[in-house]
């Protein structure tokens, strides 16, 4: 049942073998998503996994890091949402046009096995790194997309993995947040595991094999009633609460949200930060959150390192290395 | 325990033998107890409070911050670092919130448990002056004034190539501060030892060495571009080392005051040659992109393991490659003397000869 091999934690994964210097590639297609988004296609075979991140050089331009939307043997894709300077020149770009590829960088998602119950939440521009880890995950997980409205909500028709929307307009889903629609179906989740916690107790959900999760106190378990739990079910990844794991990705603010609810309910989530980036290899420090390396440490980052992370949706640092609260470091990014 | 490559089984003869000379691998430092001599260089990490715990929890025992300089700059476009394998290239262009700009930072690490070196810059005499007396304010352990970034036009690099120009810097930040002074200085300096005893001269007390090297440029062959934006940038990593370790010696040679040796860092053995040209403390930047931040405590292990095989204290080898040099020359010079002599004795022959030629 068990299929995919839990690796270590997000924070202590080795970065993979990459390239040092540019790889230079011609733009193979191009795809408009949306008005302000699009997507672009290169035709290689990238060393990847779901989160991971490169950084993208427009030569006399600049270089950003983005995270990698599409992913298959023969090519990979970028989404650009169009924002500063550099992303309106990104999807300005045609095919055979040259860019050039530093990557990839960051840890990724730590992926569950397909028995484990999990939510995705994607909010806005977000769906792009989680895009892949979807793919990769159960068909059965609960799949909430957000966005500005109906046109917003990227990759229509992409996902084998059913997904419940919703706008800001309303003009598709609920109106409202994604949030309120992750609380709704952890209450409905809890009441109907309520009959099965009488006949399995004191499960944990396996907080070691997610490699991530919260320790026995934030399940609601005590630290003995945890272990013991533990002993006794080693392997089996029965859950008593409404999910194993919760991934996340959009604006800072959302995540936190997320990860709030997360741990009133004892479930572990991993979300992916978004900071200015130099190096892309945790040598320059222009990434910094808290005492974490976004490029290094993360870009995901587990339920036990956003704990101590003080800078979590509160700080970031600006191209200058001054550190401005998130609203700040919101508009600069969106200049 | 980590094992370090070859000289095990010294370790462990020695380790049987006797006591360890070794011991701990504290050190003094103008007056400040250090926990090891692991030091973070300028420019790596930042300015963060949290990650600068981090790094001195990682064993580094004196962080050095970001250099701070008079105006806020954001520094130049990316490609700014760039990874060479065998070292890097960066042109990250001093960024800097500007030191007015910085009470936030300031006063979370006031009340630091770890040591913190202040770097400074400045684009002339008085906005170095300017930024130094306001950062001493701050209380930050050392002042480390940095006259060597290679990577802009303005600031840095031209004070450190020349003699008259680091003296007046020098003297002018020293007369406005109440803690230490650290110079960093460049090693395209055409002779670094006459540089840094200007240095000495002026009241500094201590030399950190090296900046980055070059400056250097990489090409892209495909897009026909200078890859970093701004053109050129500072070598640092592996490739500098033996820079770094001429400059360190040069400098051990020509003034008394103490070195912080960096420059391609990243083994403990790479510490003890930096150490053996005259370094006191060790300097690492780079390396936190190979092996990672806890880079600190693994070179500082290894040094210790290399010291304790050879049964040695740091302060046995700082220095040790001029000693060796000056034995070889005392011998070379005995035996030139010899030589000499030899001549002289004939030379009287002659003398004599001629004197009995002249009777
Ligand atoms: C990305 C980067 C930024 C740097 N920024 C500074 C700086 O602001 N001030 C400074 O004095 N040195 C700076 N340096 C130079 C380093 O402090 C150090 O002198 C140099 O990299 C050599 O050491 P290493 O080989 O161990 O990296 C920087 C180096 C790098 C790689
Ligand atoms: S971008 Fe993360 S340390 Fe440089």
């Amino acid at each position: 049942m068990t299929s995919v091999k839990i690796s270590e934690k997000p924070g202590k994964l080795k970065p993979e073998k990459f390239k040092n210097r540019h790889l230079m590639l011609k733009i193979l297609e191009k795809q408009i998503n949306c008005p302000g988004f699009a997507t672009l296609f290169f035709e290689y075979n990238l060393d990847f996994r779901p989160g991971q991140f490169i950084m993208v050089w427009i030569p006399g331009i600049d270089e950003k890091p983005y995270t990698i939307s599409h992913h298959s043997k023969k090519k990979f894709g970028i989404t650009i949402e169009a924002k500063g300077i550099f992303s309106k020149k990104a999807i300005g770009l045609e095919k055979g046009d040259l860019v050039g590829i530093r990557g990839p960088f960051g840890t990724g998602f730590d992926i569950v096995p397909s028995s484990f119950s999990v939510a995705v939440i994607a909010g806005g521009c977000g769906i792009a790194p989680l895009a892949t880890l979807v793919e990769k995950l159960d068909d059965s997980t609960f799949f909430i997309h957000g966005a500005r409205s109906k046109e917003f909500l990227l990759y229509p028709g992409r996902f084998k993995t059913g997904r419940h929307y919703c706008t800001d307009d309303g003009s598709k889903g609920h109106k409202g947040f994604v949030t309120d629609l992750l609380e709704k179906e952890i209450q409905s989740r809890k009441i109907k595991n309520s009959g099965k916690n009488a006949e399995i107790t004191g499960n944990t959900g396996n907080a070691e094999n997610t490699g991530n999760a919260g320790n026995a106190e934030n399940t609601g378990l005590t630290v003995q009633e945890g272990k013991a739990g533990r002993d006794q079910q080693a392997e089996k990844t029965v859950n008593t609460g409404a999910f194993d794991m919760v991934y996340a990705c959009g604006p800072e603010i959302m995540m936190y949200r997320v990860f709030q609810i997360c741990e009133s309910n004892g479930i572990p989530c991993q979300v992916s930060l978004e900071r200015y980036m130099r190096c892309g290899f945790g040598v320059c420090g222009a990434c910094v959150c808290g005492d974490r390396l976004v490029c290094r440490d993360g870009p995901v980052f587990g339920s036990d390192k956003l704990r101590s992370m003080a800078d979590f949706n509160r700080t970031a640092l600006l191209k200058s290395g001054k550190a401005v609260d998130m609203n700040q470091f919101v508009s600069w990014r969106s200049r | 325990m980590v094992m370090v490559y070859g000289f095990e089984h010294i370790y462990k003869q020695a380790h049987k033998k006797k006591k360890l000379k070794a011991g701990k691998m504290t050190i003094n430092f103008l007056g400040k107890t250090l926990k090891n001599p692991m030091v973070l260089a300028s420019g790596v990490l930042g300015n963060n409070r949290d990650i600068l715990q981090r790094v001195y929890d990682s064993g580094c025992a004196l962080v050095t911050m970001k250099s701070i300089g008079p105006f806020p700059r954001d520094g130049h476009n990316n490609p700014t670092v760039i990874d060479l394998g065998h070292g890097m290239i960066n042109a990250v262009g001093l960024p800097t919130p500007g030191y007015r700009n910085m009470e936030e930072e300031w006063k979370e690490l006031e009340n630091r448990n770890f040591p913190l070196n202040a770097s400074i810059y400045g684009g002339s005499v008085e906005e170095f002056e300017m930024v130094a007396k306001f950062v001493s304010l701050k209380k930050p352990d050392f002042i480390e004034i940095n006259i060597s970034c290679p990577n802009s036009d303005q600031h840095g690099m031209i004070f450190g190539v020349d003699e008259k120009a680091s003296f007046k810097v020098v003297s002018a930040v020293k007369k406005v501060i109440d803690v230490p002074l650290i110079v960093k200085l460049t090693p395209q300096a055409l002779n670094i030892g006459k540089i840094a005893k200007a240095c000495e001269n002026a009241g500094a007390d201590a030399i950190c060495a090296i900046n980055t090297a070059g400056p250097g440029m990489i090409i892209d062959i495909e897009s026909k571009m200078p890859v970093l934006a701004f053109k050129t940038g500072g070598l640092s990593g592996p490739m500098i080392k033996p820079v770094a370790v001429r400059c360190v010696y040069d400098i051990f040679k020509a003034v008394s005051i103490p070195v912080i040796g960096l420059g391609g860092i990243s083994t403990g053995k790479d510490a003890v040659e930096i150490i053996m040209a005259g370094a006191s403390l060790v300097g690492i930047g780079s390396a936190v992109k190979s092996r990672g931040i806890e880079v600190f405590s693994k070179v500082n292990l290894e040094l210790k393991q290399w010291l304790d095989a050879h049964d040695c204290t740091i302060d046995d080898i700082k220095g040790a490659a001029h000693k060796k040099q000056e034995t070889r020359n005392k011998k070379q010079e005995t035996r030139n003397k010899k030589q000499d002599t030899g001549y002289r004795i004939q030379d009287t022959g002659y003398r004599i000869q001629d004197t009995g030629n002249k009777k």
